[in-house]
């Protein structure tokens, strides 16, 4: 594998680091499937790209598109639940309007930020780092969103939060809102898949609106590859999980595409990325049966929750 | 322990597969890249085109040069990874067929790599070339733009009376945007106007058809490929409503359509790889100018002129380059 192929693997899995960060708020805190992403993807990045085209700086415009991400997720959980829709169903809900929406937003599919400036070409001018120029600035992004997020849910809310995913019963009792907890944290989630969208089209200078296609299974992808790896043991482990699964599984995808290695061509790709994520699950279902501690773990965090609760 | 060894095996794992080096069985002169967003029928035509192109210039895949192929599959993120993948490789010449796989090969190339693109209806929106005379830059290509005053000047001649053209296009493809906009201006000098219908996926086409029911005279459908895909059921809804139904592909003449003057996609891929044989040879993307079809091919489907109640001259048969009877 080239340099840049690696530097180009390494920069995709840092921006779906965040994506994965989003999705394991949402899948594994709320456990909430969120189908939601495969639109907030693509709204980061119309909103980021569009507000760029107009003239507005380009870190505003970058969290423009972690907002925009941020109220869609409040979006999905509102309908989920306010209007008492299921939850799937509320996520496909967003993001088939947001397609349309995208399209509004931007005003036709395709934006071009080709030439244009970018946070990426503002640290470009700062200092001279070459193909991992967009690779050094994501990874302090994604480490700083990381410690954020990690940060957020040692909290008196975070841990209110966490303990509205894992026991909404437990947690109502200890006076959490379930309701406010679940919007909260979908906004939070979105957000980070916003930023990603917006960051994305900065990096490779384009936002298109079809775009977000697969954006969950590539998240989802990452989050249990993660898990594989570092287990579950506390969130900042299962955070860092989420950056090393995602970088694994963009690595994975640089290997398929460098082709010829063991006779993947291009078409099958597809079928590369399918079994990446089901031998990560074999690996960690095994895992899980051999140790039992590390259930052990995860089931004991609500209690944890339960006393800064109450 | 049993974590530290699966870190450990993942970790081999990848050392181990890392360091392994392309195959190539043979020395060739140059190296040539080609990617595409999709499998679809236009961009494999173009594909082909520019292949046989190439063999036919002296650059023979396998012999003289090697070509490396890499589908996106859908995905624009791994468009991405396909772009860096290759600016890594520098090859030779970095062939891109439509429009997002062309910006990805643009950003990842930073103009160290001569581009050239092939099917991208508008290159300078697209931000790849200053403009079509003049690219200017280190990409050139062909535009699958087409002259639309001849459609119209067709729908005139065989369905005389029609005056509302209906047209079915995905609104998230740049490419059909840019079409629809073209067909527009070009409808206004037949007096003709242009009702549209929009369909995000395959399985939206029907009702996207369906709702011009009563509202066009005739439906025109751009190469689309959301509606290209699923052309069959515009056909139907045609047929049962006496709607004649005009497309911009021959292929889907084949399949059903009455009329179309044909954009050949087989001979925009055979210009793309004449071009991309000139900068093979030394010649600057800068200085050649985006190559476009002038001539269309009439492919007529008289099977489907009778169910949607269009009776075609003698005349108009014969100017057509293939008739489909049956």
């Amino acid at each position: 594998m080239s340099l840049i192929a690696f530097s180009g693997a390494c920069e995709a899995g840092l921006l779906f680091a965040l994506v994965a960060l989003g999705v394991y708020l949402s899948f594994r805190v709320l456990d909430f499937p969120d189908l939601t992403v495969d639109g907030s993807f693509p709204l980061g990045a119309a909103v980021a790209a569009s507000a760029i085209m107009a003239g507005i700086p380009p870190i505003v415009a970058t969290l423009l598109g972690f907002a925009a991400g941020a109220v869609a997720g409040f979006v999905t959980a509102f309908l989920s639940v306010r209007l008492k829709i299921m939850n799937l169903l509320a996520g496909i809900l967003t993001m088939v309007a947001l397609f349309s929406i995208n399209l509004r937003i931007m005003g036709k599919p395709n934006i071009s930020l080709y030439g244009t400036d970018t946070i990426f070409s503002w640290i470009g001018t700062i200092a001279a780092l070459g193909v991992w120029g967009n690779t050094i600035l994501l990874l302090c992004i994604v480490v700083a969103a990381k410690s954020l997020v990690d940060w957020f849910l040692a909290t008196h809310m975070g841990l209110a939060l966490r303990a509205t995913g894992a026991n909404p019963k437990m947690a109502e009792a200890q006076a959490v809102d379930n309701g406010r907890m679940v919007m909260l944290g979908m906004a939070l989630a979105n957000g980070l898949v916003g930023l990603a969208g917006a960051l994305y089209a900065e990096s490779q200078g384009v936002a298109d609106v079809s775009m977000g296609i697969g954006t969950i299974v590539t998240g989802l992808a990452a989050v249990i590859i993660g898990e594989t790896i570092v287990g579950t043991g506390s969130v900042a482990r299962a955070t860092l999980g989420c950056i090393l699964g995602a970088l694994i599984y963009r690595l994975v995808i640089a290997l398929a595409l460098d082709g010829g290695v063991i006779g993947i061509q291009a078409q099958d790709l597809n079928l590369v990325t399918a079994l990446v994520v089901a031998v990560a699950v074999m690996i960690s279902k095994t895992r899980m049966k051999k140790l039992p501690t590390i259930r052990r773990t995860r089931l004991s965090e609500p209690s944890k929750a339960e006393g800064a609760a109450s | 322990m049993r974590r530290r060894t699966a870190l450990f095996h993942a970790l081999a794992l990848s050392a181990l597969l890392m360091p392994l080096p392309t195959a190539t069985a043979f020395a060739a002169d140059k190296t040539v890249a080609l990617t595409y967003i999709v499998e679809h029928p236009a961009i494999d035509a173009a594909r082909k085109g520019i292949v046989d192109a190439l063999a036919d210039a002296g650059f023979v895949d396998g012999k003289t040069i090697t070509l490396d192929v890499a589908s996106a599959q859908g995905s624009m993120p791994t468009q991405t990874q396909i772009a860096k993948t290759f600016a890594g490789k520098s090859p030779d010449l970095i062939v891109a067929i439509s429009t997002p796989s062309a910006q990805a090969c643009q950003a990842a190339a930073k103009g160290a790599i001569p581009i050239v693109f092939s099917a991208v209806t508008d290159p300078v929106a697209a931000k790849l070339v200053k403009s079509f005379t003049q690219p200017d830059g280190t990409l050139t290509g062909t535009s699958d733009r087409q002259p639309l005053n001849l459609t119209f000047e067709l729908i005139h001649k065989l369905t005389p009376t029609a005056t509302k053209v209906g047209v079915l296009y995905n609104a998230g493809e740049a490419n059909s945007v840019a079409q629809v906009a073209d067909m527009k201006a070009a409808a206004a000098k037949f007096g003709i106007s242009i009702v549209e219908a929009t369909a995000a996926q395959s399985a939206a086409v029907p009702d996207a058809a369906r709702s011009l029911v009563g509202k066009a005279d005739v439906i025109l459908l751009p190469t689309d490929s959301t509606v290209v895909s699923a052309v069959e059921s515009v056909v139907k809804v045609g047929v049962d409503a006496k709607i004649p139904v005009y497309a911009s592909d021959t292929n889907s003449v084949e399949r059903g359509a009455m009329a179309a003057l044909g954009f050949n996609y087989y001979k925009l891929g055979r210009l793309t790889g004449e071009i991309a044989a000139k900068v093979l040879n030394g010649a600057k993307p800068a200085d050649i100018p985006v190559g476009t079809l002038d001539s269309e091919d009439l492919y007529l489907n008289l099977v489907s002129a009778k169910k949607m109640g269009v009776t075609l001259s003698e005349a108009t048969t014969q100017s057509a380059a293939k008739v489909i009877a049956q």
